[in-house]
């Protein structure tokens, strides 16, 4: 029985969870701080390392945490929009059209803002496409919209692997970089956090209508929902939420894919329940990958992208083989 | 004179541009039972699915109590009739009780969680259906016509005046077929809904329904008091299949030659 009160608990505990690994990105790394120090560098205070914590690693965390929250509830809304459990946010093309727009910004030498305004430009590029596609006869069927997305998605990675092979030796880590996903090329943590709480905050009055809508489009269609509008709608919100997060830190792998099964798994399908606990769950594994990236071999960072599929590949084949028995 | 509970006037209905109905004249009043039988591809289907309004009519107009389809919300429509469609598809998992609930949709508020009082009417559903003591159970570990009641039961709770049924019968095994039906005509008697039902046994529609409609795909269709319509030279041509006609205590039953 779904309960209102039993979703604010387990909100509750995942807050305390995202909360937690705020506290270690803010603590850990190559200067090791101090839990008063970091108190006293929050509240705006002089401590030693202060400085640390308010330019570097807090501005680092919450981009991580918006980055990895905006994934996951972009997955979540995606594997909805085309009632597909394998979906993910980048299955429509929306980070092959970032990563073209980044990776051309990046091989011509544009500075970081020109890359963030290209990769943007690329996944409105790439979701204006396969939306133009899809939905040009009216029919917009799940079918229809996936196989546009898959095509368009792959057309984005030949071009990417075409700039790859001709961008000059100096230009190619940054580019690999971005590729994996990266939290270190993040500007400022304030537009993905932004985006964050609009998403979260125009996702959740509709979130029992995509209850239905999991269901079925005529089903939820005969309950009441009104369907065409909806789908339009998560689909913009999924894009954007993905196009947002993207062009912060890349693309970054298996959050948005990994983190709603896991919340599924855990606390059933109820979106209203399932999109919020994405969101903060997604944003604390996220922040605990990107810790774990900048300290494990430093001061050689890894690219966080490559943490969250290490990570995913196998927590993910693990619930496909369970959940097949 | 009452508003009926769903109208249809000079209704046209096609598929990939073959007209399956055409110019079809129809209402239902409160209490009153309709079958549709025809071949298989005969529009049967659609014609149900463009009376629910989920599919937009050819040429005619519909009301649903007295107000067109195109002047409702979805939700207003949602709590005029519901319609049970003949596919039940679930990617995501979800328990018994949890589906029922869904019936309920259309009468909760943008921000509200279902009550008390709709999960004892989910509940009171799914006892009603036989399905009582599953209400934990995932809905993929269930056969197929424990989903299909299960179906029903979640069309129960949306607890609309008029039921359109797209084969309500569809893997129920004899003692749930009759149970389904005895459910929807109690409905029809003791609470005035209105029922329109797909069928595929003549003889369940004479016994079951007040009316029948006979579709032949190419558009011609006749509708009359099941006794009128539901002979053996109707259905034997309907079907294009020799029946035969049995009468048993005032029922019908139909053998193929």
């Amino acid at each position: 029985m779904p309960n209102r009160r039993r979703a604010f608990l387990i909100l509750a505990v995942l807050v305390l969870l995202a909360l937690a690994s705020f506290w270690t990105a803010l603590a850990a790394g190559s200067i090791p701080l101090a839990a008063a120090d970091i108190f006293s560098a929050l509240l705006g205070r002089e401590a030693p390392g202060a400085d640390i914590v308010r330019q570097l690693r807090l501005p680092r965390a919450l981009a991580g945490f918006a980055c990895g929250g905006l994934l996951a509830l972009a997955g979540a809304l995606m594997q909805v929009l085309l009632r597909n459990p394998l979906a993910d946010p980048y299955i429509l093309g929306i980070s092959g059209g970032a990563g073209v727009g980044a990776l051309f910004a990046i091989m011509v030498g544009l500075p970081a803002l020109g890359v963030d305004g290209l990769a943007f430009f690329g996944a409105l590029g790439a979701m204006v496409l396969v939306f133009g596609l899809a939905h040009g006869d009216g029919s917009w069927t799940q079918t229809r919209l996936l196989l546009t997305g898959v095509i368009v998605a792959a057309g984005c990675g030949a071009l990417i692997s075409l700039m790859l092979v001709i961008a000059p030796e100096d230009r190619l880590r940054g580019m690999l970089f971005w590729l994996t996903g990266d939290l270190g090329q993040a500007i400022s943590p304030w537009p993905p956090m932004l985006a964050l709480s609009v998403a979260l905050l125009l996702a959740m009055p509709f979130a029992r209508e995509l209850n239905l809508l999991a269901r079925g489009l005529m089903q939820a269609q005969a309950l009441g929902v009104a369907v065409n509008r909806l789908r339009l709608a998560i689909f913009l919100l999924a894009s954007l939420a993905t196009a947002a997060s993207v062009t912060t830190a890349g693309s970054i792998g298996f959050i948005g894919l990994v983190v709603p099964h896991l919340v599924r798994l855990a606390t059933g399908n109820d979106q209203r329940l399932l999109l919020p606990a994405s969101a903060v769950a997604g944003g604390a594994l996220l922040l605990l990958a990107d810790t774990l990236a900048r300290t494990l071999i430093a001061p050689q960072q890894l690219p966080v992208g490559v943490l969250t599929a290490l990570i995913g590949v196998p927590v993910f084949l693990f619930l496909l083989s369970r959940q097949g028995k | 004179m009452n508003t009926p509970l769903l109208a249809a006037h000079g209704l046209s209905v096609d598929i990939a541009g073959r007209r399956v109905v055409r110019a079809l004249d129809l209402d239902i009043a409160p209490g009153q039972r309709l079958a549709i039988l025809g071949r298989n591809g005969a529009g049967k289907s659609t014609l149900l699915a463009t009376l629910a309004g989920l599919r937009e009519a050819s040429a005619g107009r519909i009301e649903l109590a007295g107000t067109p389809y195109a002047r409702l919300t979805p939700r207003a429509a949602a709590l005029h009739r519901a319609w049970l469609g003949q596919t039940q598809a679930d990617p995501f998992g979800s328990t018994v009780l949890e589906t029922a609930l869904t019936g309920r949709h259309p009468h909760l508020g943008r921000w509200d969680w279902e009550s008390t009082h709709d999960a004892d009417l989910a509940r009171s559903a799914l006892a009603a259906v036989g399905l009582g003591s599953m209400e934990t159970r995932q809905i993929h570990t269930l056969s197929g016509g424990e989903r299909q009641r299960l179906a029903i039961a979640t069309l129960l709770a949306q607890a609309a005046p008029l039921y359109l049924l797209d084969e309500p019968l569809a893997h129920l095994d004899l003692n749930h077929q009759m149970a389904v039906l005895e459910l929807f005509a109690s409905a029809a008697r003791d609470c005035g809904a209105g029922i329109v039902m797909v069928l595929h046994d003549p003889a369940l529609a004479h016994r079951f329904c007040d009316r029948a409609l006979l579709i032949d795909g190419e558009g011609n269709c006749e509708l009359g008091a099941v006794d009128a319509v539901l002979t053996a030279e109707k259905l034997s041509a309907l079907y294009g299949y020799r029946l035969h006609q049995f009468a048993h205590d005032g029922q019908r039953c139909f053998v193929p030659d």
